[in-house]
């Protein structure tokens, strides 16, 4: 196999007393997807924000491509993207215009033609001339998603990104993404508290706990391990029970 | 530096102005009244006593339009950012593969688009209600006006780093700070009328020297060239004094997690 294209080494981040992130170490491989599960507060969105230098780490490192994130920053930035529901697009241009921006922060080279083209993907033409802060949560989580793929990228950071979509939609989106990771060979970094999401897309999954890995594997190996019908009662096993397993071990299926 | 960037950020700011034509209104609106203001006050004064008031209207009038060069510059940088921030859009913009020194360079780029909108306006308003040529003052504009930009980009960039340090408490902090200098800056009245203590500031900010020019060559024709070079070098300090806090406060915001917080709140 392949190197893994985003690796951390005993990634650390602490906002004063608070340890968010605490000496995570993991591997994205090539076309996969890798799912961060935890309870509010585990450290996930710190963790991508770490991965995207929004954050800079307390101590150990980060690898995207084989190179160091601080020092490739520029270089890296240009081949990921990411998309959250926490950041909007400046919510007083249009879609249409958005989308042009966007695509000039990243260098695409055909702009219009990749406007058009992410548009269509996400299906929101009919959109185009709407002011973006005038969307609904829905729609502006599609934009956010036209933005995410825009700079076709190799690495994909998504944070909840179906956390606002009703049934349908969420549905169409992960088969999208998924579609997509399939034509491209993305490889994706996956949080969502959504476990139908978790179950249906995430080749792997990754528990934090309190900053660090409880446990990974895929759903079916720790749905196993913990002797849990469902991920969400995995979820809620570990969620208020995370002490009985030692975080300093990590337990690897 | 990449070109495409910066115009991607201008871009981005200047279609809000296209969009809306309340902004560029906005734009417009404050220099104008300021002019109408100072302009009549003078002129009113006139009448009330019997001086000659000539050349002080003529010395308001060039102050009021310099002084915007300097402050337009300024928020063009600024209110750049807090556009960003206003938009919960900085974490968009900052996980994108974007150099500092080009979204700085973008942000002056909309200072300069700001300072040639609001010259042009006020200086046409002043020929026709007060005739004061501004290009009377002919080359001399062009050092004056540089100064006072790559100052008010000094002090934007000042803004920024209080509103990257104290987040949205700083807001008014970041609007502020131009006015903190003005005083000092000698805009409206010659730098003998300050106390000595508050002389001694006033020559160590490039403004002042940029106002005491302007009223020189009002009155004599005469321009002043050594102290210009003055101003520049002292002008150049200020921008990599400024510049250096700016960097430093941005890679502690990225420390202490105050950019996804300003970002996300
Ligand atoms: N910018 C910041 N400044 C200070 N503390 C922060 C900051 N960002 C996160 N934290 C703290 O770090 C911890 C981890 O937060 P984080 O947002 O990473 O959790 P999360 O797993 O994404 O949670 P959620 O499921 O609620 O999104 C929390 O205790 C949070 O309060
Ligand atoms: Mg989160």
């Amino acid at each position: 196999m392949a190197y893994p294209i985003l690796r951390t080494r005993n990634l650390s981040k602490s906002f004063g007393e608070t340890l968010a992130v605490d000496n995570l170490s993991l591997a994205l491989r090539r076309g996969e997807i890798l799912g961060l599960l935890g309870a509010n507060g585990a450290g996930k969105t710190t963790a991508m924000q770490m991965m995207l230098g929004l954050i800079k780490p307390t101590s150990g490192s980060i690898e995207i491509f084989r190179l160091n994130f601080e020092q490739h920053r520029i270089h890296i930035l240009s081949r990921i993207n990411f998309s959250s529901t926490y950041a909007n697009l400046p919510n007083n241009l249009t879609v249409w215009q958005n989308l042009r921006v966007f695509s000039r922060l990243y260098g695409v080279k055909r702009v219009r033609e990749k406007a058009e083209e992410m548009m269509n993907l996400f299906d929101i033409e009919h959109l185009r001339n709407r002011i973006s802060g005038q969307l609904s949560s829905g729609e502006s989580t599609r934009l956010n998603l036209c933005k995410a793929f825009i700079n076709d990228p190799e690495l994909l950071l998504l944070d909840e990104p179906t956390a606002s979509l009703d049934p349908d939609i969420a549905d169409k989106v992960r088969t999208l993404i998924n579609r997509l990771r399939k034509e491209r060979n993305l490889s994706i970094l996956y949080t969502s508290h959504n476990m139908r999401d978790i179950e249906t897309i995430c080749d792997r999954i990754i528990f934090l706990h309190n900053g660090s890995i409880i446990v990974e594997g895929s759903s079916d190996e720790i749905k196993r391990h913990f002797r849990q019908k469902s991920l969400e009662d995995v979820f809620i096993h570990i969620a208020r029970d995370g002490k009985v397993v030692d975080p300093l071990s990590p337990e690897k299926l | 530096m990449n070109i495409r960037v910066i115009l991607g950020l201008v871009q981005r700011y200047s279609l809000l102005f296209v969009r809306n034509p309340v902004r560029g209104f906005e734009l417009v609106f404050w220099p104008a009244m300021e002019l109408l203001v100072w302009g009549f006050l003078t002129m009113f004064i006139q009448k009330q006593t019997t001086g000659d008031f000539a050349l002080f209207i003529r010395f308001l009038i060039g102050a009021t339009i310099f002084w915007d060069v300097l402050f337009r510059a300024q928020m063009g940088v600024a209110i750049s950012f807090l556009e960003d921030m206003w938009t919960r859009n900085l974490l968009n913009l900052f996980a994108a593969p974007i150099r500092l020194r080009e979204y700085l360079a973008a942000t002056a780029c909309m200072g300069l688009l700001r300072v040639t909108v609001v010259v042009v306006v006020m200086s046409l308003l002043a020929l026709g209600l007060y005739a004061f040529n501004l290009f009377d003052l002919e080359w001399s504009l062009v050092p004056f006006f540089a100064l006072l930009m790559v100052f008010g980009f000094s002090l934007g960039m000042i803004s920024i780093s209080l509103i990257l340090r104290w987040g949205q408490a700083a807001e008014s902090l970041a609007w502020a700070v131009p006015f903190m200098i003005q005083p000092f800056s000698a805009v409206f009245y010659s730098v003998d009328t300050l106390p000595k203590v508050m002389q001694h500031v006033a020559w160590c900010l490039p403004s002042t020297y940029v106002f005491e020019g302007m009223r020189e060559i009002v009155r004599t024709g005469a321009m002043d060239w050594n102290s210009l070079w003055i101003a520049a070098g002292i002008n150049i300090g200020f921008l990599f004094i400024s510049g250096a806090i700016f960097y430093w406060m941005f890679s502690n915001a990225r420390k202490l997690g105050l950019l996804t917080k300003i970002a996300t709140q």
